[in-house]
């Protein structure tokens, strides 16, 4: 039971709350406000808040000089596709652990938490042998399945705690009834783990879209997703401020709201299954 | 048809033996209830049944077929479950429809067991909706719904009222005894409540510790239980066991007599006591009554109002014709 | 509790996952250790065809020994201590502040989780121009309003500045995770302790701050996981210069820049067996929390 709070004190936490979170989003809000403005006007002094032409010439600059949509493409193929991929993998994984526990069940589920530990710095050049090796470098391919393994442990436990909270009875019920495995899991399981499947997909969209290190070692110009594209704007040629800011909205609008959508999932995602 | 045999069936989860090797036959038609205190394996004897669980040894024969190791959709059985394991996600109609789906029925075949089964079980007006804006007796009655359309060779129940308050049960046991003679099926049913076993079975099977420890129809249980177990479990309330010189006066280690088969008096009898506590329900009055010479007080039953309070001096007098006498090993002597 | 047939179509479900992962870290762990062992520059015509001479513990030793070895130790304990620190801190007050009646409490989170969402790379380009530019960010602005000399802040406060970043990326997270748990913190308790006469700070301390103690350690493990190893920020900002060379920093340096592979990999060994012990302190609590 919430309390009744003074309207004092409520008129004084809500404009404290609201200050630290402007402040904490300014850095975005900023760099959507300038994406809009002209070079000049971007590094104008004293800043512009408002008072500017509002433009969309830099988008198309943008999209123009680096072609933004091949990039965008290769992100969401790249994001999606190890997703997909994942799921796939995991969902039978996670049934069995869920359903079918055995005295190992706690220890393979902790193994497959330590590889995501493993430092991927620490493994660089095996995989860019592996890579060279099997022609994988700078191909699409080659790196969803790389993203693919690295949320693989994170998407078989999500998956692992909302199947957990599914009463075992019903999938009973199910073979009871006559279904088996695969109409158990297809028609039973799946339907009831939708939400906890979605939010899955959803978080894990999120972090292959914002890998930033193999995305950034193993492609260049053809496979190479938004996290490269932006990395190229590092060395700044002249005015720039507007275009840069015109690119990274790009890169970060359709996660951002994305990810505004399953805030509730990430904690549970991210902390696997520990805080919920 | 729906004649099980088990024989010789044994299960041990690694080092925990749950069910020792144990032969039981349930004959077509037959109500059976298995009753025990909870953790006695009445649960798992039906998942083994059921094929949810794996035997350790022995045979399980369901008419005349070894079904040992078919999987549970083929064994032609259908189970109600204690948490009634509906499919939340469907509405009344598909949870129904759904056991004939799997089994690749027609659509038409299919729509007809539905509807029939809903008007058997007053669900007609609920067929659209989903088990979430159900009652609890709404929902006992889809889950039974889910297990007659198949037309099972036996019906399965694993503790099926235990969810239910206490109104709803009494009316949910007349439903599934008026279903039973209806449609004649083998009924195999699970429960730690004695009362459902005595009013519904045709057979009780009484488990303790995974061992059958007596089984036979309620008033064979009721008039000759087997040991002390089966004497203490069956009936309401309690039969009263009595050791000591009185016990010996009859010639056995434990005597055994029902509240009911006791005859009270404010004026003379076999035993004289003080009232502790009296319960007067209207229709009758129980009264627990410290006895000379009788650790444990001895309740007695007594038709209608009966005004003795606490303190009062009571005699009682045991009908030696209900009396039951055990052994030192807890077994009825003849 | 199942049949023998569910239990071998489990032991069959669950293969594919546990042989990927198991390929996926078994393989370049080997191959790494492997090379750690080996005299491998490939610029000076070291191949894998011709075969590698066997060092022993040398790249160990030298990795060790080199001059940029405790440096980048150094700048790693204090990026991530730093980043710890102030997202853990920062992070408890916020998820308190939210968790308090206020208007508009869905937008302020909106905004507070927002930085999570930006891919390391933006954020760092966004920080270091935008923001920490020296003549044109918003900083550089700021400082001049107020009379003072704007601050490179990428190259006279680097640590710092990266630390800044890093938090601002982080402390999404710590909220968020502090925040669901403060939620779950029971009203009663709180109102017995009023009832017993403790004041607000005593509320905090005592009843507050225990209940948080679990997932504060939570936030702290896995963030540390996650910043031992953090790259894109330094890729794109400071390029590792300025003493903001991390051990994963110096090693992708060995390797892609310097080319030396043996060395890169004895150092990529050292990071797993970092990684490890505090993976050991997470998956404790995580797998306690299993038994639950």
């Amino acid at each position: 039971m919430a309390r009744a709070v003074t309207p004092r004190r409520k008129i004084i936490t809500t404009a404290v709350a609201w200050a630290i979170g402007l402040l904490i989003f300014f850095p975005i809000y900023w760099t959507i406000l300038t994406s809009f403005k002209t070079e000049a006007q971007a590094i104008n002094d004293p800043p512009l808040f408002f008072s500017f032409d509002w433009t969309l010439e830099n988008y198309a600059v943008v999209q123009e000089r680096s072609d933004y949509m091949r990039f965008l493409w290769n992100s969401v193929i790249l994001a999606g596709g190890s997703t997909l991929i994942g799921i796939l993998v995991a969902i039978p994984a996670a049934w069995s652990m869920a359903f079918v526990p055995s005295r190992r069940t706690k220890d393979i589920l902790l193994w497959m938490l330590s590889t995501k530990m493993l430092p991927a710095v620490g493994v660089l050049y095996p995989i860019s042998l592996i890579f060279v090796q099997f022609n994988l470098l700078d191909t699409r391919g080659g790196l969803i399945a790389v993203l693919m393994l690295i949320n693989l442990p994170i998407i078989v436990w999500m998956l692992y705690t909302y199947f957990k909270e599914i009463p075992i009875d019903i999938l009973e019920a199910a073979r009871m009834d006559g279904a088996n495995l695969r109409e158990e899991i297809l028609y039973i399981l799946t339907p009831m783990a939708i939400p906890g499947i979605a939010s899955t997909i959803l978080l894990n969209f999120i972090l292959a879209w914002n890998e930033a290190f193999w995305t950034l070692n193993l492609t260049a110009a053809n496979s190479a997703p938004l996290t490269a594209f932006i990395a190229s704007y590092s060395s700044p040629e002249g005015l720039f401020f507007a275009k840069l800011s015109a690119a990274s909205t790009m890169a970060i609008a359709p996660i951002l709201i994305l990810g505004w959508f399953s805030q509730k999932q990430l904690v549970r995602g991210l902390t696997f299954g520990a805080v919920k | 048809m729906g004649h099980i045999i088990l024989e010789n069936v044994k299960k041990r989860f690694g080092e925990v033996t749950v069910i020792p090797p144990l032969d039981l036959e349930i004959n077509d038609g037959e109500f059976v209830v298995f009753v025990g205190p909870s953790g006695c394996g009445k649960s798992t004897l039906l998942r083994l049944i059921a094929g949810l669980e794996d035997v350790t040894g022995g045979r399980i024969i369901i008419d005349g077929k070894d079904a040992t190791s078919v999987p549970p959709a083929r064994r032609g059985l259908a189970m109600v479950f204690q948490s009634y394991a509906l499919y939340p996600h469907m509405s009344v109609r598909k949870n129904i429809a759904f056991p004939l789906r799997m089994a690749r029925l027609e659509r038409a075949e299919i729509d007809r067991r539905v509807k029939a089964a809903a008007e058997v079980l007053n669900l007609t007006d609920y067929l659209d909706r989903r088990p979430g804006q159900l009652s609890g007796g709404q929902r006992q009655r889809v889950a039974i719904g889910r297990a007659i359309v198949r037309e099972p060779a036996a019906f399965l129940f694993d503790e099926p009222l235990s969810n239910l308050d206490a109104a709803l049960r009494v009316g949910m046991r007349l439903e599934i005894s008026e279903l039973h003679k209806r449609l004649e099926t083998t009924m195999i049913y699970v429960t730690h409540d004695q009362v459902e076993a005595m009013t519904m079975a045709d057979k009780i099977v009484v488990l303790r510790a995974g061992n059958i420890e007596q089984v036979g129809s309620p008033l064979e249980l009721y008039r000759n239980p087997r040991n002390l177990f089966v004497a203490g479990f069956i009936g309401s309330p309690k039969m009263n066991l009595i050791n000591g010189s009185i016990a010996a006066q009859h010639g056995a280690e434990t005597i055994g007599i029902r509240p009911e088969h006791i005859f009270a008096s404010s004026e003379g009898g076999e035993w004289h006591g003080k009232v502790s506590v009296s319960e007067h329900l209207g229709s009758d009055t129980f009264f627990h009554v410290t006895c000379d010479g009788i650790p444990e007080p001895v309740t007695v039953r007594v038709g209608g109002e009966v005004d003795l309070h606490y303190g009062d001096d009571i005699w009682l007098t045991p009908d030696p014709n209900h009396l039951h006498r055990f052994d030192t090993q807890g077994l009825r002597v003849a | 509790m199942a049949t023998q047939h569910s239990r071998s179509a489990a032991r069959l479900m669950l293969a594919p996952a546990v042989v990927l992962l198991l390929g996926w870290m078994l393989v370049p762990l080997t191959l790494t250790l492997y090379l750690s062992f080996k005299k491998y520059l490939p610029l000076r015509g070291d191949s894998l065809q011709n075969g590698l001479e066997w060092v022993g513990f040398e790249n160990y030793a030298r990795f060790i020994s080199s001059s940029a070895f405790w440096p980048s130790v150094q700048a790693t304990l204090i990026i991530v201590g730093g980043v710890l620190l102030i997202t853990v801190v920062l992070g408890v007050l916020l998820a308190i502040l939210l968790d308090q009646p206020i208007w508009g409490q869905g937008i302020v989170r909106l905004f507070v989780i927002a930085p999570f969402f930006v891919m390391p790379t933006v954020s760092a380009l966004v920080w270091k121009n935008m923001l920490m530019d020296p003549i044109n960010g918003i900083f550089a602005h700021l400082w001049r309003f107020f009379g003072a000399t704007p601050v490179s802040w990428l190259s006279d406060a680097s640590v710092q500045s990266i630390i800044l970043i890093v938090s601002w990326q982080w402390l999404p997270f710590a909220t968020l995770i502090l925040l669901t748990a403060i939620q779950s913190l029971d009203s009663e308790q709180l109102e017995a302790a009023e009832m017993d006469g403790a004041s607000p700070l005593a509320r905090f301390f005592y009843i507050v701050l225990p209940h948080l103690s679990r997932a504060i350690t939570i936030v702290i493990l896995i963030q540390t996981i996650f910043l031992l190893s953090i790259f894109a920020e330094i890729f794109v900002t400071t390029g590792g210069s300025f003493g903001t060379r991390t051990l994963t920093y110096l090693i992708f340096q060995r390797v892609v820049d310097s080319q030396n592979i043996g060395l890169g990999s004895a150092g990529g060994v050292y990071a797993i067996i970092l990684a490890n012990i505090v993976a050991i302190f997470l998956m404790r609590i995580v797998g306690k929390n299993l038994d639950r």
